[in-house]
């Protein structure tokens, strides 16, 4: 609790204790005028000078006016009729415990998400003669040599030179598990360094750095509302005021037509039933708790490694029905692996082993797989004569024998026979002295959740789901069987993702959305013409950040669906919350209307359901079952 | 040009008056206020001085809502 809300708490107490007091008392009138005032004052004087201000600057129909009017018209019944002070002071009591609860359970949620987003670093270390020397990270240049020692967080982007460690990327990833790293490796800001020092040369200024990036996302992401939290502030605009005359026509109306047709008018009774109308009518539930949904949503998004960048898209997510997959990045990992050994006329290992050794010299992404997949130790002095025949493949002599390792065109201008593969990728042909020997199929490998992923998307209602990628046919087919896909487009160039994508919008359901999911890299025309852009892996891929309207922060393709459904519970919520406060609040009102309601009714329904608006908003940051 | 400025605001409501009197202030191209993070993103029009436009804002502001703050 900060200082405003325990005065508010000594302040509840305070007129509380006096109330009960003067309950057991009795006093009699006038006296109890004066008194019962005290309290009232204690706990309604800043609600009363809130609504003369208010008045006096022309903001006449807000909460405190509301609130103000009530209360004071129930003190002038209470001295001049009733005698009944206990309503008018409870109402107000009870309408400071419900603003004292809200701001308690705002500042609980505000609290912990900050926490979880606090990944801004306020310092970084220098060492300078065998001592670390902290200095402001905006005066880092790029290239300087930074120490982390465990426990401290990575101030800025940078590559190890020296030392190896854990990190934990959970702020960043939502991943739990912590990351090994060594030298050469690339470490971003706003990691913790878990086990072992660490020298980083940086690569970025702190301002540009992933921390300081993610957080400036963040900070701006409820810029764009909700068109339902729009449509809560234009409602409050057009209901106070609807409120506030059909309370002064509740008022005056039935006694002066009871006036007309000469009975008696019954002020007092119809000036109670107005007032206790304004206390219902208080729409400070649905103007709390559909912000405070969005304002968790967006918390508990970015805590499971989702950053949403802003309530409109959490809109546009919870309806999504199409989703266009790019492929490779995506639901590949987009490089390059020895899959399957193929017609192997020696031992797997061996023909892998005898193919690195013939490729050892070659850089080429397929020849590097190839070395990647000898488990053996690769023994330079075995190899020599090594010739690489561009767009072909190489020929050497490993162990004293002529080895040939290339594709087809190689193999047919050598006249080598070999066996046809079927299996979609790049194949690589092994020929030791002129005899055909096996072939390594290297394809994109599908990322171990893929197909967890889309059949959790189809489980969160998602009905179509399709596959664009710029790769052959074969691949593409190859990759969506095992996935369970079935609709797919290959061989497209990115321009034609984009008229792909566009046709797709055409075809999606009425009312529903479209999302794209890509890498970010290439493909940020698509990103913004689809209704939601989702990129994937972004870390440390500013295009991608810039370009999509939800990023997620790792490659886990789960995500996407995990993404779906926040932004629908979310949205559940907000409709939950928008049908309960103006359903409780219309029953009330019109049970009020008809004289069935009392001040106690019309407490509930203003601080009960924004209580339980402000409870039922706080879930939408709850999405570890999401 | 953008800048942001830490607030101290009670509720959501209230946040979003703010951002419309931020708003209203001349010299403000656009202004939002982040319930979130307690803060104020205002993006100043072409030649307004911060210095002299966010006393105005906070002046607007608290015509509002008494009880916020704007630090600059």
């Amino acid at each position: 609790m900060n200082k405003k809300q325990r005065i508010t708490l000594i302040r509840i107490l305070a007129s509380a204790a006096l109330l009960l007091v003067f309950l057991l008392l009795r006093p009699g009138q006038p006296l109890a005028f004066f008194l019962y005032l005290i309290p009232y004052l204690i706990i309604g004087y800043d609600v009363l000078i809130k609504a003369f201000r208010g008045i006096i600057h022309g903001q006449v129909m807000d909460e405190n006016f509301l609130m103000a009017v009530a209360t004071v018209g129930a003190f002038v019944l209470a001295l001049t009729r009733t005698g009944d002070y206990l309503e008018a002071v409870a109402v107000m009591l009870f309408y400071q415990i419900g603003e004292l609860f809200q701001s308690i359970a705002v500042g609980r949620s505000r609290r912990s998400i900050a926490s979880l987003m606090d990944i801004r670093p306020d310092e970084a270390f220098i060492e300078r003669d065998g001592a670390f020397v902290s200095v402001d990270p905006d005066e880092v240049e790029i290239g300087t040599v930074i120490s982390i020692r465990p426990g401290e967080k990575i101030p800025i982007d940078g590559i190890i030179t020296e030392g190896r460690s854990a990190i934990d990327t959970a702020a960043l990833t939502g991943e739990s598990v912590p990351r090994d790293v060594h030298e050469g490796d690339a470490v971003l800001s706003g990691s913790i360094n878990l086990s072992g020092l660490l020298h980083v040369r940086t690569t970025h200024e702190f301002g540009e750095s992933t921390a300081s990036k993610i957080l400036d996302l963040v900070e701006n992401a409820s810029s764009s509302k909700a068109p339902s939290e729009n449509f809560i502030a234009k409602f409050a605009q057009v209901y106070t005021p609807i409120v506030c005359i059909s309370a002064l026509l509740l008022a005056f109306a039935p006694p002066l037509i009871n006036r007309l047709i000469g009975l008696p008018a019954g002020y007092s009774k119809w000036i109670y039933r107005a007032l206790t109308f304004l206390v219902i009518s208080c729409p400070c539930a649905l103007v709390i708790s559909i912000p405070l949904t969005f304002f968790a949503g967006l918390g508990g998004a970015s805590r499971a490694g989702i950053l949403i960048k802003g309530s409109n898209y959490v809109e546009t997510l919870s309806k999504v029905r199409t989703v266009v997959m790019d492929k490779t990045g995506t639901l590949t990992r987009g490089v390059f692996e020895v899959t399957d050994v193929l017609n192997a006329r020696c031992p797997r290992e061996d023909l892998l082993e005898i193919t690195a050794l013939a490729e050892s010299a070659s850089t080429h992404p397929i020849s590097q797989s190839i070395q990647r997949a000898n488990c053996r130790k690769t023994d330079l002095s075995r190899v020599s004569d090594i010739q690489e025949i561009s767009g072909h493949g190489v020929t050497a002599t490993v162990d004293g024998k002529a080895v040939a390792a290339g594709n087809d065109r190689l193999m047919s201008r050598l006249g080598i026979p070999t066996q046809t593969c079927t299996k979609a990728g790049t194949i690589v042909h092994t020929a030791i002295e002129n005899q055909y020997t096996g072939s390594i199929l290297i394809s994109d490998q599908l990322k171990e959740t893929s197909a967890q992923a889309i059949s959790e998307l189809k489980q969160s209602g998602i009905s179509r789901v399709i596959m664009l990628t710029g790769d052959t046919k074969e691949a593409a087919e190859s990759v969506a069987s095992q996935l369970s896909i079935s609709d797919i487009r290959s061989e497209l160039l990115p321009q034609d993702k984009v008229s792909c994508v566009e046709s797709f919008l055409k075809e999606k359901p009425a009312g529903s959305t479209l999302a794209f999911v890509g890498d970010g890299i290439n493909d940020a025309p698509v990103l913004s013409r689809a209704d939601v852009g989702i990129a994937m892996g972004a870390l440390g891929s500013d295009a991608a950040i810039e370009a999509a309207d939800v990023v997620i922060m790792d490659d886990n393709p789960v995500k996407i669906a995990k993404a779906v459904r926040i932004a629908q519970k979310c949205m559940r919520i907000v409709y939950e919350n928008i049908i309960f406060a103006i359903g409780v609040k219309i029953c009330c009102l019109l049970l009020s209307a008809v004289g069935l309601g009392n001040m106690w009714l019309a407490v509930f329904a203003d601080v009960g359901v924004m209580v339980l608006a402000v409870l039922n908003a706080i879930r939408a940051l709850m999405v570890k079952n999401c | 040009m953008k800048k942001t400025y830490k607030i101290d605001v009670d509720c959501a409501n209230c946040a979003n008056k703010m951002e419309e009197a931020a708003r209203r202030t001349s010299g403000v191209k656009n202004a939002t206020v982040n319930f979130m993070t307690l803060k104020m993103i205002v993006e100043f029009e072409e030649g307004a001085v911060p210095s002299t436009v966010m006393p105005v804002v906070l002046q607007n502001c608290k015509k509002i809502e008494s009880e916020c703050e704007i630090f600059f």
